[in-house]
């Protein structure tokens, strides 16, 4: 089991309704879609944000990482939809 | 390490084009060429009020620094100035500048529009749509033709750009 920062961003984090949090992870979690997955089970509101979760983007440490790469050891993983900045 | 000739900063205050491209250049006799690009917000024919513009702090600033660092290199850029704002933006204000200089004009253009082609798919930033009422409307979706603007860099020559 390890603790690792969530933080959340635009529609993701308004569906889920906060910023950021700490969680345990189970040891089985250790990809990025595997950790979607895991947190869809902990409630209406995280199925609700990450319903379509092939377009939720992830960022492991602050770095972008695609579905299938690994998140362990990971001190802080953020949650959004596709950037529209510019 | 940090690269001296790239500037990138995240910012809620707006900023000044001349201003910009005068810090970049000022001391040197090595640029020929100077492009800037600079984004700014549209009223949508009158029926947006504003856009709050939301961000990954940290993560903002260190992927528009990884974008630049590949403009410089793939494009032998001199210097390079990426700025984008946060925070409530009404129609007429700036959004994004790019500020790309080289010793001949055609590194400068392609710099800065590879710049903004993969700052707008890969920067942390998100843009929500307030109505001429003040009230919150709509996230912004993103396009499938920022996507394909992005993949053309990719296409021609099968290099990795970030």
């Amino acid at each position: 089991m390890s603790s690792v920062r969530l933080v959340y961003f635009a529609w993701v984090r308004e569906r889920i309704g906060k910023d950021e949090e700490e969680i345990t992870l189970p040891e089985s979690v250790l990809t990025a879609g595997d950790l979607l997955t895991h947190l869809k089970s902990l409630g209406e509101e995280y199925e609700m944000a990450l319903e379509h979760d092939n377009v939720i983007r992830v960022a492991v440490n602050q770095e972008h990482v695609e579905h299938r790469e690994s998140i362990v050891g990971a001190r802080e993983i953020a949650l959004f939809p596709p950037m529209t900045g510019g | 390490m940090t690269d001296p000739a790239i500037s990138v900063r995240v910012q809620r205050e707006d900023f000044d084009l001349a201003a910009e491209v005068s810090a970049l250049s000022s001391g040197r006799k090595d640029i020929g060429a100077v492009v800037t690009f600079s984004g700014l917000c549209r009223d949508e024919a009158g029926t947006l009020g504003a856009l709050e513009l939301e961000h990954y702090p940290g993560m903002a600033e260190a992927e528009i620094r990884r974008v630049s660092e590949a403009a410089m290199v793939r494009f032998g850029l001199i210097a390079l100035t990426a700025i984008h704002r946060y925070g409530r933006i009404l129609p007429g204000e700036n959004i994004v500048l790019v500020v790309a200089a080289s010793p001949h004009r055609q590194a400068a253009f392609d710099g800065a529009n590879f710049v903004m082609d993969f700052l707008k798919t890969s920067a942390p930033f998100w843009k929500k749509e307030i109505d001429t009422a003040g009230k919150a409307g709509q996230w912004v979706s993103a396009k499938d033709a920022d996507d394909s603007a992005r993949d053309r860099w990719t296409e021609s020559d099968g290099k990795a750009n970030s």
